[in-house]
Order: structure tokens, then C-alpha cells, then sequence
């Protein structure tokens, strides 16, 4: 008896808070449909293009010497680009997160410039810079050192694309943990080295992933940036969003889509590691709520 | 001595390392990102800005100005509209397979934009699953200005959801039920209490998808058909004057899309402000 007071103000504050049924029903539909025709639609594509001649023409597509340098080479420039702006991520988050210092939300905005830059425009900075009409042009090639047209070109862009990924989603975390548990260990007599492995990477590490897989994701999918700097290649300076394009541009349309099936399959593994860093943030977020 | 010194210290922080990530993040920030842009800047200004005006208002650049804004205003709109309703949505009912929506709401920025784009292309192209639907009624989308607009909104999707969800999913109960029981009616309570909390954040993530729209090229090209005058965007452009080797044009238009973007950082930055402001 005494729970039936509860439940109809429960009941009352149900019925405040939502909607008629019609009228949850027709948001539901009309944001399934627009779901569907901008995600799951163009998602599915991919994988029935991919396989619409067949697995031997599957399979083949992505063996061909082409696409397998293709790959090779964004692996080589993720593994290149990735490292480094995850080294300049941990040290940017260190210094703006852990001390205070005149310009510090300057250099905030500066970091995140790289993301309000078109990919075309990221690509044509580094043309400037290093091509032969560019600032360095002629004393690179007085010196026979290629770097436009050329896989040193295509890391360049890669890594101002990525640039901010690592250092975006380390600064708020660490300025929200503070500095106490490091001032700690300093006083129990703990290097900068020990504080930062013992201490902060365990905090951070679940954000750190989270960066890292982000800033992976858009180094190997990459595209207008690359584009740029690459020079189209086949089998030199091609990257695989760069071999889809010539593949489709060619009317190859079932191998340029078993290629993209590949990123696709990229897409969705960091959306499932990204899912599961993000449960783990938040588990470490109210934990540290509760204990203090 | 000894407290002025200690004071200093605490004014900076007491831990180490700070001289060495500061300076390896600036020298860092400045060889990848600073110099190569300020070196795009100081390479336009040989071409005064007479030569500067009339690169930008050739009747081609004009063309692709009004489709590049005139499509990133339309789809960051139609992503305002829809990103509300899915983040509400997702925020405030229940249904079968809500965490895989949610999850999926991200693939913009998860999925190469080429991917994005011939997939786009091929579904609303006049064979394609949808492409054929709307060619019943005679629309065509893929190689016209429609399409640009159907790529933007792709891309620009998560933005307006993901600033919305925060705020949604912390919004007070106390004052939907404070509405109510003044005898507000649910879209009274929506557009008088609701809304205008939302609002900075629904503003900000208009100003985002926009901001990424403006710049956005692999998701565009495959659908866009690339029509001079037509269907060609300013990115576009900007490749299409560099493959002509006509550097001078190519560095004034990537001028023109820099300042443009600075200034959509900077008022971005100003909504996140107003936005946190209102918060609390």
C-alpha cells in the first residue's frame, strides 16, 4: 500500500516529462529515417558494392601489388604521424594542464588551428613551403632532396591533419584531475619520470587511447590533404583513400569499393575501441568523484 | 629570497618538466603548424591586394564561393533541425539498439571522407537505392548542387548531436516539472524552458558543422559532379589552379578560405564561452 503514493507521483512525473506516445512515435521514425539515409544507407553501400562481383574479384582487389603498396604506405605514414603527435599531445597537456603561464588559452586555440583548416589548404601549405615554386624549393632541390610529390610530403600533411587529436582530449582531463597526486609523489621523492609513468599515464590512459585512436583513424583516412601533396603515384605515392579514388575514377567501381570496405571496416573497429575508451573514462570519472 | 623563490614556484607549479614540454610543444606547434601557414600568407602578398581582389572575384571563384557557403549554410540548417531531434531523441527515450545509434552517430568522423563520398555518390545517384526513389519525382541529387548539400550534411552530422547530449542529459528535471505544474503544456515547457537552454549549445554546433563544411572536399567531389560555375566548390578550385601550375591564384584562394576559417575559430570559440557561461 504505502508504495502506491510513490509510484503515482512517479507516474505524474512521467507523464510531465515526456511526450504522447503519437508524438514520440513520429520523432523516433522521422530521426530513424534521417539516420538511415545519412549513416546506415552510404555504411551499407560500401559492403554490398564490395562484394557485388563476388569474393574472387573481392579478394583480388585487395592483393593487387597497387593496394598493397597503397596500404603499406598508410600504415608507414600512421606509424610515423601517430607517435609523434601523441609525444606532442602528452608534452602540450603536461605544460598547460600542470602549470600556469601567461598565454595559455592562445596557445590553447593555436593547438586546435589544424582542425578549422581545410585538408586542401593543409595539403598547399606544405606545396609552399617545400615544392619547387615554394619558399624552399630551390635550395631542396639544389640539395636533391624531395619532399612534395614524395612520402615525406604525405607524412608532413598527415601530421598537421592530426595534429590537435592527442592534445584536445589529454588537456580537459588533466586540468580536471589537478595536480595533488603528482605534488604528492614529488614530495615522497618520486623523478619527473616516475611521476609521469606511475602517477599521471595511469590516469590518463583510458583519454590517451582515446586520443590516440582518433588521431589513427584520420592519419590512414586522410584524403584532401594528401591528395595535394601526393602526386598520384601508383605504387609509390599512392595512400588506399588515394587508390579508391583513382579505382572509382577508373569505373572500377567493385575494387574501389572493396578497398574503401577495408577503411570501412577501420571506421568501424575505432568506433568500437572509442565506445569502449569512453565507458571507461566515464567509470574513471565518477570514480574519482565518489573517493573525493 | 628564499619566500620569493617559493612563491614563484607555487605561482608556476612545484613539479618538473615544465621548461621542456612548453618549449617542445611551441617549437613543435610552430614547424608544423605556424610556419608553413604564415608562410602561405607571406607567399600571397607579392600579389598586393589588387592582384589579391581580382583572383577572388573572377566570376569562377565567385560561383564556387556561393556554392561552398550557400551548401555549408543548408546542410549545417538541416543538421541543426535533425541533430537536435536525434540528440533528444537519444537523450530521452528508450528504445531497441539506442547504444549502437549512438555509437554509429560518430562514423562521419570515423570514415574516410573518399569512402564517404563515393558511397554517397553511388546511393543517391539516379540508379542508386535512393537515387532512383527521388527520380520518381524528378529530383536529382548526386552531380548537381543537391548533392554538395547531402555530402555536408554527412559530414557535419555529429557535430550538432554531440554538443547537444551533454546538455540535454544534465538538464533539470525540476524545471520541466516547475513548468508543468505552473501549467505549462509539453511544447510550451519545450520552447520556453527547454529550448533556450539548448540553444548557445545548438549554436555552437551550427557554427562547427558549418566551419567543417566550409573546408570539406573528399566527402564533396565524387558527388558533386564538378561543373564550373555549377557544382564546383572552392577547395576544388584551389587543386584545380594549382594542377594549372597557377600558384599565385591557388595561394590567394587558400588565403581567402583561411581567413574565413580564423574567423569561424574565433567566434566558435566566443559561442563555447557564452555557452559555458550559461551553464552555470
Amino acid at each position: 500500500m504505502a508504495s502506491t503514493p510513490i509510484s503515482a507521483s512517479a507516474r505524474i512525473q512521467h507523464r510531465v516529462r515526456t511526450e504522447p506516445f503519437w508524438v514520440r512515435m513520429t520523432l523516433l521514425i522521422i530521426a530513424f529515417a534521417f539516420l538511415l539515409g545519412f549513416l546506415l544507407l552510404p555504411l551499407t553501400v560500401v559492403f554490398v558494392q564490395a562484394f557485388s562481383k563476388g569474393w574472387s574479384v573481392y579478394i583480388e582487389a585487395l592483393l593487387e601489388p597497387n593496394a598493397l603498396l597503397a596500404a603499406r604506405l598508410t600504415l608507414l605514414t600512421a606509424l610515423i604521424a601517430v607517435p609523434l603527435n601523441l609525444v606532442f599531445g602528452v608534452a602540450a597537456a603536461w605544460s598547460i594542464a600542470k602549470f600556469e603561464f601567461k598565454g595559455k588559452s592562445l596557445l590553447i586555440t593555436l593547438i586546435d588551428l589544424p582542425f578549422s583548416v581545410s585538408p586542401v589548404v593543409s595539403g598547399l601549405i606544405y606545396v609552399l613551403m617545400f615544392g619547387l615554386q615554394g619558399w624552399l624549393g630551390p635550395w631542396l632541390q639544389a640539395h636533391d632532396i624531395k619532399l612534395i610529390f614524395a612520402v615525406p610530403g604525405i607524412v608532413l600533411a598527415t601530421l598537421f591533419v592530426t595534429f590537435p587529436f592527442v592534445a584536445r582530449e589529454l588537456i580537459p582531463l588533466m586540468q580536471s584531475q589537478g595536480t595533488e597526486e603528482e605534488e604528492a609523489a614529488l614530495v615522497l621523492g618520486a623523478s619527473g619520470w616516475q611521476i609521469f609513468w606511475h602517477v599521471t599515464l595511469p590516469n590518463i590512459r583510458w583519454g590517451l587511447l582515446y586520443g590516440v585512436i582518433l588521431c589513427n583513424a584520420r592519419a590512414m583516412g586522410e584524403f584532401g590533404a594528401v591528395s595535394v601533396v601526393s602526386g598520384h603515384i601508383r605504387g609509390q605515392t599512392n595512400t588506399l583513400p588515394l587508390h579508391v579514388e583513382i579505382l572509382y575514377n577508373e569505373y572500377n567501381s567493385a575494387a574501389a569499393f572493396a578497398v574503401a570496405s577495408l577503411l570501412a571496416s577501420l571506421a568501424l573497429v575505432t568506433l568500437a575501441l572509442k565506445s569502449f575508451f569512453e565507458w571507461h573514462l566515464k567509470e574513471d570519472a565518477t570514480l574519482t568523484e565518489t573517493t573525493s | 629570497m628564499a619566500y620569493s623563490f617559493s612563491t614563484l614556484i607555487q605561482k608556476r607549479g612545484v613539479l618538473p618538466g615544465f621548461s621542456l614540454t612548453l618549449g617542445f610543444s611551441v617549437l613543435y606547434l610552430c614547424l608544423i603548424v605556424l610556419i608553413p601557414l604564415s608562410a602561405t600568407f607571406l607567399k600571397a602578398a607579392p600579389l598586393g591586394f589588387q592582384g589579391f581582389w581580382d583572383v577572388i572575384t573572377q566570376p569562377r571563384v565567385l560561383a564556387s564561393y556561393r556554392l561552398t557557403f550557400g551548401a555549408s549554410l543548408a546542410a549545417a540548417t538541416i543538421n541543426a533541425f535533425f541533430g537536435l531531434l536525434v540528440a533528444w531523441v537519444l537523450v530521452r527515450y528508450d528504445f531497441f539498439g539506442k547504444k549502437l545509434i549512438d555509437a554509429l552517430v560518430d562514423l562521419p568522423f570515423a570514415l574516410p571522407t573518399a569512402v564517404a563520398g563515393i558511397a554517397l555518390a553511388t546511393l543517391y545517384s539516379s540508379k542508386g537505392w535512393v537515387g532512383h526513389l527521388l527520380a520518381h519525382y524528378g529530383i536529382k541529387i548526386a552531380y548537381t548542387p543537391l548533392g554538395v548539400v547531402v555530402a555536408l550534411t554527412f559530414i557535419g552530422l555529429p557535430f550538432v548531436v554531440r554538443t547537444i547530449q551533454p546538455i540535454l542529459e544534465d538538464f533539470e528535471t525540476e524545471l520541466e516539472e516547475a513548468a508543468a505544474s505552473l501549467g505549462a503544456n509539453r511544447w510550451q515547457t519545450f520552447s520556453r524552458v527547454i529550448f533556450p537552454a539548448l540553444a548557445p549549445a545548438l549554436l555552437t554546433g551550427f557554427a562547427l558543422a558549418f566551419a567543417r563544411a566550409v573546408g570539406e572536399y573528399g566527402s564533396v567531389i565524387f558527388i558533386a559532379g564538378n561543373i564550373p560555375m555549377v557544382s564546383e566548390i572552392t577547395p576544388l578550385l584551389i587543386i584545380t589552379k594549382l594542377e594549372q601550375y597557377d600558384y599565385a591564384g591557388a595561394t590567394a584562394l587558400a588565403v581567402s578560405m583561411l581567413v574565413v576559417s580564423f574567423t569561424l575559430l574565433l567566434t566558435i570559440n566566443a559561442l563555447q564561452r557564452w555557452a559555458h557561461l550559461r551553464k552555470f
